[in-house]
């Protein structure tokens, strides 16, 4: 045993060793220790370098409102862990931790040179300084920022773990297992109520479990006992379910909440075998009771941040539940009696203690106890100053004046090896405002508690302001009651032992002799914020706390101002000379403690990050070396490369052989929407821009969907299948979105109309054949058609029977050469393909994927919505004014076609683009200029769609240019990042502008 | 996260909904008759205030259904929900 392990406790074995590596130093601890609790029984304090000035600082609490010892654990893992509290990592045999913010180690680095040049630090220094010259930032002042603030590193591999996620309801979900959740869960269980705690240590119990002192007894027993039998009982109930190392993230509307279980986060690496590390709970419960407790405050007083200051409940935890002396020689500076509990748990155990006190006497039971085991009290006292750099030695002490704005007398000077701090307590509200509730000030101990109006949750004991213990019983017993609807409960008659505290005094920013300006009295200790500049920012005409905040940093490192928020509201208050309470407070955001990236993605990893569709014929595309590309979900041939070529070759051989003998392409992806109804006809006439109600049964026709804006939306074939049916198809991408559509204005604006929409995209596959011997492939397919122009033209459909199996068969083209589509059920899909690729062999048909597609249509100047347009495109723009019916009275977008502003002569409008030089292939998105001399150089559009054309054999574009529609053969400039392309404006039709092809 | 009633499907939560932005602006039955202003009145005005608003919501992953709701939109309070068509509660 460790010399500063005095005590033995039940919550650690002290008959288990568990060794452990901190900054590349062996260590031994105890099953039961946190890293902290094991540092500290070795006598290490220091464990890192403050932010900004790189002083040295140690563990100061034992909790999630650690602002110092944050850890980058087990580094050279795949599994690393920056920021992590040491205060809250269980110790496990093997684990490796390293403190972050010091380089090149803890007890030397070059950092602290910013101590010394301190003064010239102020708040806003980084945004004061580092603004010019402007040159200096990206090279200089960035990387020096960054490599002095030391923020840990992140892992380099992927995470080999697990992570789950798991959705739960209750009837009641309690938040802290301490001595008001435990009232409250056994209530709740009692009462045949769903219940659910959720605790973030590994035991119950809180702050009540480690008490033994005669002045707090609940039924006559020490509250540590009395609590102990509680949760014995608790652990039996049915209707509860405990969860401990849980954390609550988020509070939301609606009683939805997340919560973090750590799973495997305290077991060695070794034991961990590849199982779930953590799992996110998301929680809608009806009712939630949030019992979360109070963190004590520091004071703020000159150089009150070295190692070996600590809170003194922290100092308090460590000797009774961990059998951790933080000092032998203790010093508590306090302005409440909560620390008198800590002095007294020192002297009993034979511990020097001593301690001063802002107030000017308290007469309180606790107080008596401990001047009665002979424990020194400096009255109406203030700590001076602190000395020590890497651990605290010595401080000196002066009285206080009458008011507490001064110091008086002289300086007194105290060794010691540990001071411990209280400045009462502030009750942890974050999670009552982020559920949207509002908070009230009270003047008599200075603390925002909770102002319930929302009935779907309450708040009990201390983070409710409820701070004696015989408060924290009745009223929560109370409350509960009411909020449950509960007559009775066992804790009605509960006769409880109190020490009442009866005197207080509060001073935000402690007076010293020591000129202000020379002080450092710290308030954020992670972000090194001190009281000098909180008044720098406010003399600097900063006013409101959320700018305070920002300017100085007070409250915005990870710990969120855990405890530093109430001592900047304080002392920006006495600053202003207005009242705390008028202030209001900075907003509290999820995550109460951060999250792993782990656990909010949980189970979407690699295959499983977004849904992968695949059509019927997948499997024929991976067998015959197809490349992918994403369309959507959609996994779609992209190029069906033959031995080495790539793109370029592979497109090339694709389009020119779908025009000179037959193509094949997978057009499953396509949206599809089965329209039926007697109005059907009424609802394609309101929606398309053309007219829809002469198209008779088992033709086809092109059509095109605006915005209401007057913009394209989507374009589409439809086929007439009946009187009252229609199979519209969407682009790809668009076919969900177009179907929202569609039903939005089928049942909000247009009710009575007679129409029924079904997506069947998945439910039938579609092979589309094209090229001058695509006709012969069809017959031999379907050897009893007819496929004469005369018998079955072009825009339109006929059924057949692929040995008994029913298709449908339409004749359209997005390739301007002679084409079918065949449908199939899904199922066939796949058979389908391999009988075309089978009747087409002996015209070597070739499988064509997305690239030749585009190629192909680009050729024929068919547009692509979403690549040649873009939400700011008219058909008008387009050059499709052809589409857009005159005579139609009304149609979605319609009135917006002759807006003044869709109406402007000078829009971008759709071109082609032929470049001077045939073998130059413009980049798509590139810019278009035409008049390089005036500067600015104005940009006047862009390339949308760019190929070399193997059919021309040039390079083709399609473009939208300012003015375009009239600008048919002039010059213009694609200015490159080497060199400026010459360029033609021409028709958008590059190829068969006579139509010839498609009745070949 | 709120919990939405579906005037379909009964309670389910948020992320099964869509929200389709305010609720009774009805699309002019003459868009032809109207005046630019008066058309971009329509299209482009929304009111989004701090308060009581009436929405649009589609139960995009569940029934499918579009409807309305009233929403304060300062604390996320749902007043009600009704089906398209009724009648909107008088405050
Ligand atoms: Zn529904």
């Amino acid at each position: 045993m460790t010399k500063y392990r005095v005590n033995k406790t039940k919550h650690v074995d002290q008959t288990k060793t568990v060794s452990f590596d901190f900054d590349g130093k062996s260590y031994h601890g105890f099953e039961g220790d946190t890293l902290a609790s094991a540092l500290l029984s070795n006598g290490v304090h220091l464990v890192g370098r403050s932010f900004k000035y790189h002083r040295p600082r140690g563990i100061m609490s034992s909790g999630s409102e650690e602002p110092n010892a944050i850890c980058q654990i087990n580094e050279d893992t795949d599994l690393t862990e920056p920021n992590v509290r040491a205060t809250e990592i269980e110790l496990y045999e093997g684990l490796q931790a390293s403190s972050q913010n010091c380089w090149p180690s803890v007890n030397f680095d070059i950092g602290g040179i910013n101590n010394f040049i301190s003064p010239f630090i102020p708040a806003g220094f980084y945004y004061k300084t580092f603004m010019w010259p402007k040159s200096f930032w990206k090279k200089i002042y960035e990387p020096l920022i960054r490599w002095s603030a030391g923020l840990g590193k992140s892992p380099t591999k992927p995470d080999p773990e697990l992570y789950d996620h798991k959705h739960v309801h209750c009837d009641v979900l309690i938040i802290g297992g301490g001595i008001s959740g435990i009232i409250a869960s056994k209530i709740a269980a009692k009462n045949n109520l769903k219940t659910i705690l959720i605790e973030d240590k590994n035991i119950l119990g809180g702050s009540t479990i480690f008490q033994k002192n005669e002045n707090y007894k609940i039924n006559d027993k020490y509250s540590g006992e009395w609590i102990d039998e509680e949760i014995a009982e608790l652990k039996k109930l049915d209707n509860l379910t405990i969860k401990t190392r849980t954390s609550l993230a988020a509070y939301h509307s609606y009683n939805y909440l997340l919560a973090k279980e750590n799973i495997s986060d305290h077991l060695p690496l070794d034991k961990r075998n590849g199982g779930i590390r953590q799992r996110l709970w998301k929680i809608r419960a009806d009712k939630v009771i949030v019992a979360t407790g109070a963190i004590e405050r520091p004071l703020v007083f000159n150089n009150n941040d070295r190692p070996g200051i600590m809170l003194s409940n922290s100092v308090k935890k460590y000797l009774d539940f961990y059998g951790v002396s933080c000092g032998f020689k203790n010093v508590i500076f306090t302005n409440n009696d909560s620390a008198y509990e800590t002095a007294v748990s020192l002297k009993e155990k034979g511990i020097s203690v001593e301690m001063i006190d802002i107030r000017k006497k308290s007469n309180s039971k606790i107080v008596k106890n401990a001047e009665q085991l002979g424990v020194k009290i400096y009255w109406n006292s203030t700590v001076v100053n602190t000395f020590g750099l890497r651990k605290i030695y010595s401080i000196e002490i002066m009285n206080l004046s009458e008011d507490g704005s001064n110091v008086v007398g002289n300086k007194i000077r105290i060794n010691c090896d540990c001071l411990a701090i209280s400045g009462g307590w502030t009750p942890m509200v974050h999670m009552h405002t982020q559920s949207g509730g509002k908070l009230d000030f009270r003047e008599i101990d200075q603390t925002f508690i909770p102002n319930e109006i929302d009935k779907n949750h309450i708040n009990v004991g201390s983070c409710n302001g409820d701070f004696e213990l015989e408060e924290i019983i009745n009223i929560t017993n109370k409350k509960v009651k009411n909020f449950l609807k509960v007559s009775e409960t066992e804790f009605d008659n509960t006769s409880v032992l109190n020490s009442k505290e009866l005197d207080k005094r509060n001073i935000w920013l402690l007076p010293n002799y020591i000129s202000e300006g020379k002080c450092k009295s710290f308030i954020d200790f992670q972000n090194d914020s001190t009281a000098k500049d909180i008044k720098l920012a406010l003399r600097e005409g900063f006013k409101s706390i959320e700018h305070v905040k920002r300017y100085t940093t007070t409250g915005m490192a990870t710990d969120q101002g855990k405890l530093s928020n109430m001592h900047a509201l304080g002392i920006i208050a006495d600053t202003a000379g207005v009242k705390m309470g008028t202030l209001g407070t900075t907003t509290f955001r999820p995550p109460f403690t951060p999250l792993t990236f782990g656990s909010i993605v949980g189970r979407s990893v690699g295959n499983f990050f977004d849904i992968i569709r695949k059509t019927s014929i997948h499997e024929w595309h991976i067998q015959n070396k197809a490349k992918f590309e994403n369309v959507g979900q959609w996994k779609r041939p992209w190029y069906y490369p033959i031995n080495n070529e790539g793109l370029h070759e592979a497109v090339q051989r694709e389009s020119k052989a779908a025009r000179d003998s037959a193509g094949i392409l997978d057009a499953s992806t396509l949206g599809k929407i089965d329209i039926q109804g007697t109005d059907a006809s009424e609802f394609l006439n309101r929606i398309y821009t053309n007219a829809w109600s002469k198209l008779g049964i088992g033709k086809c026709r092109y059509g095109l969907m605006l915005n209401e804006d007057g913009m394209v939306y989507d374009d589409g074939v439809t086929t007439r299948l009946g009187e009252n049916h229609y199979l519209m198809t969407t682009t790809t991408g668009g076919a969900a979105n177009v179907l929202s559509k569609l039903e939005d204005y089928l049942q909000t604006e247009w009710p009575e109309l007679d129409v029924y929409l079904t997506s069947v995209t998945d439910h039938y596959s579609t092979a589309s054949i094209c090229g001058p011997n695509s006709k012969k492939i069809l017959k031999k397919i379907f050897p009893d058609k007819d496929f004469s122009d005369d018998a079955f033209p072009h825009m339109s459909y006929q059924n057949g029977k692929i040995d008994e199996i029913n298709c449908r068969i339409m004749r359209i083209s997005f390739t301007g050469e002679l084409s079918y589509e065949i449908n199939i059920e899904s199922k066939y899909g796949k058979s389908l393909w391999e009988k075309c690729i089978e009747a087409g062999k002996e015209f070597k048909i070739t499988p064509y994927g997305t690239e030749t597609m585009h190629l192909l249509r680009a050729e024929k100047g068919f547009i692509i919505v979403g690549q040649d347009t873009d939400g700011t495109m008219t058909p008008i723009d387009l050059q499709m004014d052809w589409i857009v019916s005159k005579k139609k009275y009304d149609f979605i977008g319609k009135r917006s076609l002759y807006r003044s502003d869709t109406i402007r002569e000078d829009r971008k409008q759709l071109v082609g683009l032929l470049t001077d030089d045939p073998n130059e292939i413009l980049e798509e998105g590139a810019q278009i200029v035409s008049d390089m001399s005036k500067k600015p150089i104005e940009m006047i559009g862009h390339v949308t769609s760019s190929y070399f054309s193997p059919n021309l054999n040039k390079s083709i574009a399609l473009a939208v240019v300012k003015s375009g529609k009239t600008m048919n053969g002039q010059k213009l400039i694609v200015p490159m990042e080497n060199k400026n392309i010459n360029v033609t404006v021409s028709d958008s039709v590059f190829l068969d502008k006579e139509n010839k092809r498609i009745n070949a | 996260m709120f919990l939405i009633n579906c005037p379909y499907c009964g309670e389910r939560d948020q992320s099964e909904f869509s929200c389709g932005g305010e609720a009774h602006i009805v699309r002019p039955k003459q868009p032809t008759e109207l005046s630019d202003d008066q058309w971009a009145e329509y299209l482009f005005m929304r009111k989004n205030i701090k308060g009581v608003q009436f929405e649009r919501w589609n139960h995009a992953h569940g029934c499918r259904k579009w409807f309305n709701m009233v929403r304060d939109t300062s604390n996320d309070k749902i007043h009600a929900v009704y089906k398209m068509g009724e009648k909107p509660p008088v405050e």
